[in-house]
């Protein structure tokens, strides 16, 4: 079978769909994180995908998903710093038990 | 095509140096001197707004970078700014916890400033993102910035992750245009968009992508935690300067790149605006946290904002430029006030606790009666005139229903301004805020912003120039 551009993006918009699923009812900080990692990969996919299949004489695509990938890595990073900060503070990464701020 | 080409981009350059300038200050002034690193960060930024406020029209590179005279105003007014949320910062950075590290807190400022200017001179989709994320992830550290605070941890997680959230969503739609039309130039983009269905589902998940970042009702669930944990200066920063630049790039989009959309835009826009601003108008009046209350009224002066974004002219670009340096001034001297009193009361922010506060600080009272009777629209303050133009921009294209549903929840809004005022003349209070001094610094910033509340809204020349800039 001839793989074409319709099933790459099955598989960014299934993983872009568990992305917001996942961002939307996990209760772990890290699998929030995780999720909206799906997210930006699925972004990366469409990219490499577009530049290769429709518009293969230049490169625009795959630069945007180089750029994509080291910026989603910056801001992991920052966020894992950020996980580890609120550990410290209440010992669990649960958003249940970070609810101190509503009204 | 030469290396002085980047000479052109002389704002970016500049304010590159002085933050690596003000990184080697940090390295090599061993003793954690606040005071040094203030004057320095002051200094540069000084001398940065003096030199750069030429009005220029640059591309550059290709066109990956676009400098409109529009956005080099909003550079400078971005920067002064930044400069006024600086000499507010004092009291706060001059706490034990934080004074170590105040380098940084410079640093990442410039940062996220640094980013702003890329964001509203970009000419492409890959130089936007980029402009954005760098305005992005500092913010997510100064939001976090008072580290063993439990509130500050917590709102920085959910500021970065709904960051990281929103551009995803943005970065989606980037990559369907992508798809359809086989170039991220903001120039080329604009001829070969048609309006197909899947680009009107790119736009939509472009604008969703940048409702986050300006808290636009659906997408604002994370701004009142976030302004309530945070640091006061920093969810100063974060509702005027960070929302300030968003919007005009969100306006610089969608009449650049989207303009032959509108009809998509326009629909999509108006009824986002009127949702915005009544639901946050009607949680504005519930609560009773003033720095979460104000996180609220910055969710509907967004909705305003909006307001200019949809008349989509020369008059509304700058009637959006007015409104955002009147909104600057007015915020950032309510948030002046309330970081120097929450020194005074154990880092408390509520309401009660401003009780009877003209009896021991009649000044700082005043201070915060004009700018809420400015972010109200009372006239004579410039607030007034602000508003005042947005709706007529916005009334001039024709958008009758929601100008004067944003009119009736005018009425809405200085309900709940003046809640604070009554708070602080006539509820009484037995044991009010005792009276203190603010600092010079904060002085100075207090008074630059009242000036700027009384004289914006009596002189007609800035409203006169910026609508001559849009023009160009």
């Amino acid at each position: 079978m001839e793989i074409h551009v319709i099933h790459y993006l099955i598989v960014s918009t299934v993983m872009l769909f568990c992305g917001i699923y996942g961002f939307f009812t996990r209760k772990n900080l890290l699998a929030i994180l995780i999720s909206v990692e799906l997210i930006l990969n699925a972004t990366n996919i469409n990219f490499a995908v577009f530049n290769r299949y429709l518009y293969p004489d230049a490169l625009e695509g795959h630069f945007f998903s180089l750029f994509g990938i080291a910026i989603a890595a910056a801001e992991t990073a920052v966020a894992i710093a950020i996980i580890i900060n609120v550990y410290r503070n209440v010992k669990h990464v649960l958003t249940d038990d970070i609810n101190e701020l509503k009204g | 095509m030469d290396l002085a080409t980047i000479l052109h981009m002389q704002p970016e350059v500049m304010l590159s140096f002085i933050i690596i300038i003000l990184l080697l200050g940090d390295l090599i002034i061993r003793q954690p001197n606040h005071r040094i690193l203030q004057f320095m960060a002051f200094g540069l930024l000084v001398v940065h707004i003096a030199a750069n406020l030429t009005i220029s029209d640059e591309v550059l590179f290709g066109g990956m970078y676009h400098s409109t005279p529009m956005a080099s105003v909003v550079k400078t007014i971005l920067t002064v700014g930044t400069l006024l949320v600086i000499l507010q910062a004092g009291p706060w950075i001059r706490r034990e916890d934080t004074r170590h590290k105040a380098g940084e807190f410079y640093l990442l400022t410039f940062s996220t400033l640094l980013g702003m200017y890329f964001m509203v001179s970009a000419g492409s989709f890959l130089m936007f993102y980029v402009g954005l994320e760098l305005a992005s992830i500092p913010m997510a550290c100064l939001v976090a910035f008072d580290k063993y605070k439990h509130h500050s941890a917590e709102a920085g997680a959910k500021f970065i992750m709904s960051a990281m959230f929103s551009s995803g969503l943005m970065l989606y739609g980037l990559s369907l245009i992508y798809g359809t039309v086989g170039t991220m130039y903001f120039a080329d983009i604009e001829n070969a968009l048609t309006g197909t269905p899947l680009q009107i589902m790119a736009m939509v998940f472009f604008f969703a992508g940048l409702g986050f970042k300006l808290s636009l009702v659906p997408f604002h669930m994370w701004t009142p935690d976030t302004y309530q944990g945070a640091p006061t200066p920093i969810s100063a920063y974060l509702s005027v300067i960070s929302k300030g630049a968003a919007a005009f790039a969100l306006m610089n989009i969608l009449l650049r790149v989207f303009g032959p959309m509108v009809e998509d835009w326009s629909l999509l826009l108006s009824v986002v605006i009127v949702v915005t601003i009544t639901v946050a108008n009607l949680f504005a009046i519930l609560q009773s946290d003033l720095k979460r209350f104000m996180a609220y009224s910055s969710i509907s002066q967004a909705g305003y904002i909006m307001l200019a974004v949809l008349a989509g002219d020369e008059q509304g670009m700058a009637s959006l430029v007015y409104y955002i340096v009147v909104y600057i001034v007015a915020n950032l001297a309510v948030f002046g006030v309330i970081t120097n009193v929450e020194q005074h009361t154990g880092g408390l922010v509520d309401r009660e606790a401003y009780n009877g506060l003209y009896k021991t600080n009649p000044r700082l009272t005043l201070v915060m009666t004009l700018a809420l009777f400015s972010l109200a629209g009372i006239p004579p303050f410039a607030g007034f005139f602000s508003k005042f133009f947005v709706f007529a921009s916005a009334f001039h294209q024709g958008y009758y229903l929601v100008v004067f549903l944003a009119l009736v929840n005018t009425i809405i809004s200085l309900y709940y301004y003046l809640l604070i005022v009554k708070a602080m003349y006539i509820t009484p209070n037995d044991s009010p805020v005792p009276t203190f001094k603010s600092g010079p610094l904060s002085t100075v910033c207090l008074t630059v912003c009242v000036a700027g509340i009384v004289v914006l809204g009596l002189c007609s020349g800035v409203y006169e120039l910026l609508q001559h800039v849009a023009g160009l």
